[in-house]
């Protein structure tokens, strides 16, 4: 299953390394990166393959949302097929 | 790879403009609960339903958690009662209101839907009783639901029915007195009643749908007033077609939730419900869209227009999106539920009669209104009456949900709580139709029945 992983809050040095290491710590291979920064705000979109994670999708969320409130950023992580239906016909 | 904007989107919709899924109701069918023993009847209704929503709640926090979309309530409706109780003769209706609530606690759901019956043509076995006990019924139970069906366009109008109605409606106020009337919360009375909504207080299984169903209402006035407000002061036209677009989006979500819950609780789905449903939360008023289309203030000239154009984009962008759609379909537009609606009563711009109004083109009826406490029991059938005459002559569903303030007057206001808000109490005509309403019989179907 992919799922949709986004990063949105005050640009900062490592917030890339932190979330890559969540991802790596659970075997969450990441297929695809993209970042922008608007003035301070950054925002970032991974999409990732959970088929293989060892953790159960409600740790690595719960995971996710804690590295998120430590560091004062949104975390969140989603079904990609939400975006999917939504966008496309 | 999916588009950053796009992803953006949906997130703010979630987050910032309260989008979620109202509610995943399952629909289960007691037709093969009626027993002669009351009792036994009463134990094979707990088990069915607990057997098969045994997974509803559970089911809808994981696709909760797992696509990242709120779903705000898990509910049952079940067939209406008056049919299932009525083999039973040596037991009290109430005993079965008891057995649904006892189930909705066991499986976890907020709400159950089904204390029904419908009357629209005369009353059958077990459904005089049943209106009889709704009062006692919702006064002695936490989760029950209850409606009833007095009209169609197909029938007419049972005024029989309706007379009854606003006794019950009454009796349900006075029994909870002690909290706001809530027992009136819990009661709607319809004219044309569909067999398939997921939405509480009038959700019930109809007779005509399968054994078990899962049926999913969608939501979300914050997401097309956001959408509304970046449009500007764009034409009409730009309006709706912005209307149409955002209610697209919000349905196509709604679609993947019910059909993820169907495959994953292995029941069948019916139907996506295209509401919009507001709650008291700032940012999700369906008033304040109305206000963003260039209203002063929901109630003002031009309300009732600016309505039906919502009403009727949101079902065009939804229609699309949904392979079977049905239910109530359209705006809602309850007023303790809705802050926009709350602040438009308080300020004396929203009266009863221009709600009436906006029931003829919204998707259901007069909503969530607290009246004045001493309200005669023959002007709310009055009122219940002109209610079902616009949704029959129609061929429309409209319902009145209001809940009679007992010990309070204009000025004051009920407080529910939660997703059900708070009520300003707002002034009701005096003029009395108590002859009208004491007539009796049957209001004759309009000629828009005669289709075939």
């Amino acid at each position: 299953m992919r799922a949709v992983l986004t990063v949105i809050g005050k640009d900062m040095v490592g917030i890339l390394a932190g979330v890559s290491n969540i991802c790596a710590d659970a075997g969450v291979n990441i297929t695809e990166v993209t970042q922008s920064i608007l003035q301070d705000l950054f925002a970032m979109i991974m999409l990732v393959d959970i088929s293989d994670s060892r953790i159960s999708f409600s740790e690595l969320s719960d995971k996710l949302a804690q590295y998120g409130e430590k560091s004062g950023l949104s975390v969140r992580i989603m079904h990609e097929d939400i975006f999917n239906s939504m966008h496309r016909v | 790879m999916l588009n950053t904007k796009d992803i953006l989107e949906t997130i703010g919709m979630i987050h910032e403009e309260h989008l979620d899924i109202r509610t995943i109701t399952m629909g289960i069918s007691l037709l093969d609960c009626c027993r002669e023993d009351g009792r036994a009847a009463c134990q094979a209704v707990y088990d069915k339903i607990c057997r098969r929503a045994e997974k509803l709640v559970e089911t809808g926090e994981q696709i909760e958690m797992e696509y990242g979309i709120p779903i705000i309530n898990k509910r049952i409706s079940v067939t209406p009662i008056a049919m299932v109780c009525a083999a039973s003769a040596n037991t009290s209706p109430v005993e079965f209101a008891k057995a649904l609530d006892r189930a909705a606690h066991t499986t976890g759901v907020n709400f159950i839907g089904g204390y029904t019956a419908l009357v629209h043509k005369g009353f059958g076995p077990g459904d005089r009783q049943l209106i009889e006990s709704i009062p006692e019924a919702l006064s002695s139970t936490e989760r029950v639901c209850s409606s009833v069906n007095i009209g169609s366009t197909k029938a007419g109008i049972n005024m029989d029915a309706v007379a009854m109605m606003g006794r019950i409606i009454r009796r349900c106020a006075e029994l909870t007195a002690d909290q706001s009337g809530f027992g009136a919360a819990k009661l709607v009375a319809f004219c044309n009643a569909p067999e398939d909504n997921p939405f509480m207080a009038g959700a019930f299984h109809g007779v005509g749908e399968p054994d078990c169903v899962i049926n999913v209402g969608v939501s979300g006035p914050g997401v097309v007033r956001a959408a509304l407000r970046r449009a500007g002061d764009c034409d009409i036209t730009q309006v709706a077609d912005t209307v149409k677009r955002t209610a697209f989006k919000i349905t196509r979500m709604g679609q993947l939730v019910a059909m993820e819950a169907s495959r994953r609780l292995d029941v069948p789905y019916g139907i996506i419900d295209l509401s919009l449903a507001p709650t008291p939360a700032v940012g999700d008023s369906v008033a304040h869209i109305l206000e963003e289309m260039g209203l002063e203030c929901c109630g003002a000239a031009g309300t009732t227009a600016c309505l039906a154009l919502l009403n009727d984009a949101v079902k065009k962008g939804g229609v699309m999106a949904s392979s079977h759609v049905g239910g109530l379909s359209g705006a809602f537009i309850p007023v303790s539920e809705d802050a926009g609606m709350i602040d438009a009563v308080n300020c004396g711009c929203l009266t009863l009669e221009k709600l009436e109004a906006m029931t003829a083109v919204c998707s259901v009826g007069l909503d969530m209104i607290a009246v004045p406490g001493d309200t005669p029991a023959e002007i709310l059938s009055g009122i219940l009456a002109d209610e079902a005459a616009i949704g029959m002559v129609n061929s429309k569903t409209t319902a009145v949900r209001l809940i009679p303030a007992i010990g309070h007057d204009v000025g004051d206001t009920l407080e529910f709580g939660g997703l059900f808000g708070s009520a300003p109490i707002m002034e009701v005509n005096r003029f009395s139709p108590a002859r009208f309403i004491g007539r009796g019989g049957r209001i004759p179907a309009p000629m828009q029945s005669l289709k075939n």
